[in-house]
């Protein structure tokens, strides 16, 4: 039996004190996309190191005299977000291989429009410069612009989209 | 004062903070149900607005929090990650995103959070992630261009839309409420059934709601603290009150000429007028800047005079009150501001006689003290121009 989710309003006020607290001790906010960002490059590095070095894109983040890209506070941070998020979901009862879908699609289209998901987000965030958390939470929280534009592109997108993908979520007579 | 990071937390103490800070992160994702994509996915079709719910509280929770410290001086605001703006990127990555959310059903934040307890669906949206950033790397001279396009640096939203910080931060707030009640009516009347806000206390949840709306109106007559205190000690009457240590220009000549180590020469002129002629060791800065926590370390030296030097007296006496506001002492300003001190030392105008009867010895030693001091002003500049001090930015962004 599952445990119920918190009140979004007290989970948000928590998520709002665990990104002021980073904000206080460290000067800066969290993310998520920038920690699959230095799996990408310390991958390609490992691989390809020339290549690597040679691209403008991978080139700012190794090279002689570089850190490797994995020992960066991103993904620091997301191998917490993995511990918490397990440990929540141990307390809560939530620990089960499942796949989460709408009622009208199989898996396999599931999984498949998870991982066009997945990938659009991976391009979305590199222009953006991040991610929900790291461009649109985070910077917002600190009053930057970029963060607004970011937010409002995202969610406008999302509910200006919504319509096209609503045979992936919804059940056959849903809404209005 | 905050942040801690570059000097009290090192690089790799750091990383560390970075990973407790994660697992509160993920933990409170999880609990509040952001682990799942259909409930996730269910924001942009009305039958579940936990994300919005969530994603503003902690957006007003954090921006108000950051609002007060600053205000109260806990945190240096200036010394902040503000995510800098490439406006047409972040436009067009955010329409990506977008699409992204919808059809994975996921964000990168909580497709890792729902990785971690198990379900599939997130492990390939994560799969799908690592493939999209490899294919942006790998396609990215195509962009290049206009990925560095558009750039406005670290703009704040308040400045981009002409208002006042308090006003904007007003603003959101009501909004935020406004979309709370807004979206609780349209889940309910979406599904009468299993709606989440059916379950919420509305007592409860009115009076927050009251409450969070009360800070805001808080936000708009709370003044920025630098704009308040430097607006306080510039009144003409705070400043009749509060008398300033004054100190001549031969005094400092002489300091300077001794070569004391107990003094250090604050310059509050702007960096391109100082340029040409910087006293020998000084430090350049503004008066905004001596709120910030860079200078802590010189100002709080209480053996060591703090000699203000500016364009003129008035602006040394608003420097000189304000940095006693805020706390340090051993300070002087010269009398006459920098112009007083190069008529009287630095140029070879003909001496004033004030028919003192030391006038001869103070001709004497003022030319002496100009003949050492331009030799010093001269080593300081063969040493190259004083780069104004960069002091290690925190580093930020995803």
């Amino acid at each position: 039996m599952n445990a119920k989710y918190m009140n979004p309003y007290l989970a948000g006020f928590l998520l709002g004190l665990v990104l002021l607290a980073t904000v206080f001790i460290t000067g800066r906010g969290l993310g998520a996309s920038g920690a699959i960002k230095s799996i990408v490059v310390a991958t390609v590095d490992g691989v390809a190191s020339k290549h690597a070095e040679g691209s403008h894109f991978y080139g700012a983040y190794v090279g002689p005299g570089k850190d490797n890209p994995l020992k960066s506070w991103l993904v620091f941070e997301v191998f917490g977000v993995l511990i918490g998020g397990f440990i929540s979901g141990l307390a809560s009862d939530r620990l089960k291989f499942v796949t989460e879908k709408g009622p009208r699609i199989q898996q396999k289209i599931r999984w498949l429009f998870a991982a066009i998901g997945g990938a659009l987000f991976g391009i979305g965030a590199q222009f953006a410069r991040g991610c929900t958390s790291g461009a649109a939470l985070s910077g917002m929280a600190v009053l930057s612009t970029a963060g607004f534009i970011t937010m409002i592109a995202i969610f406008g997108t999302g509910y200006a989209f919504a319509y096209f993908a609503r045979k992936l979520w919804l059940a056959e007579k849903a809404g209005r | 004062m905050g942040p801690f990071v570059p000097e009290l937390i090192s690089d790799q103490l750091n990383l560390v903070v970075a990973l407790v800070l994660g697992i509160a992160f993920g933990a409170v994702l999880e609990q509040a149900g952001f682990s799942s994509s259909r409930r996730l996915a269910g924001v942009f079709y009305g039958y579940d607005f936990t994300v919005l719910r969530v994603f503003f509280t902690a957006t007003v929770t954090t921006m108000s929090g950051v609002l007060l410290l600053g205000y109260f001086g806990l945190l240096d605001t200036e010394a902040i990650f503000v995510n800098p703006t490439w406006l047409v990127p972040a436009i067009v990555g955010g329409i990506i995103m977008g699409i992204g959310f919808v059809l994975g059903g996921y964000c990168p934040g909580t497709s890792i959070c729902a990785a971690a307890i198990g379900k599939i669906d997130a492990i390939f949206f994560i799969g799908g992630g690592i493939l999209g950033v490899f294919a942006f790397g790998e396609l990215f001279p195509l962009y290049a261009n206009f990925y560095d396009s558009t750039s406005l640096g670290s703009i704040k939203v308040f400045d981009s839309l002409g208002m006042s910080q308090g006003l904007f931060a007003f603003l959101l707030i009501a909004m935020a409420v406004g979309a709370f009640a807004v979206t609780t009516l349209i889940e309910k009347r979406v599904d009468r059934i299993s709606a989440p806000s059916l379950e919420f206390k509305s007592r409860k949840h009115v009076a927050a709601g009251i409450g969070i709306f009360a800070l805001g109106l808080l936000f708009i007559v709370l003044p920025d603290r630098k704009t308040s205190l430097i607006n306080k000690v510039s009144d003409p009457k705070y400043a009749a009150s509060h008398p300033v240590t004054v100190m001549d220009a031969d005094e400092l000549a002489f300091r300077i000429v001794d070569r004391e180590p107990n003094i250090r020469i604050i310059d509050l002129r702007s960096i391109d007028t100082t340029m040409s002629r910087s006293l020998p060791g000084a430090e350049n800065i503004t008066v905004r800047d001596l709120f910030g926590k860079d200078w802590v370390s010189i100002f709080s030296r209480r053996h060591v005079k703090k000699a203000l030097i500016g364009k003129d007296e008035a602006q040394e006496r608003t420097a000189f009150l304000l940095l006693r506001e805020l706390g340090y002492e051993n300070l002087a300003v010269l009398k006459g501001g920098f112009d007083a001190f190069d008529k009287t030392i630095l140029s070879s105008a003909p001496f004033v006689p004030t028919g003192s009867r030391w006038d001869a010895d103070v001709k004497v030693f003022r030319e002496k003290a100009r003949e050492d001091i331009l030799k010093l002003i001269a080593e300081n500049k063969n040493k190259g121009a004083k780069e104004p001090k960069k002091t290690k930015k925190v580093q930020g962004g995803c």
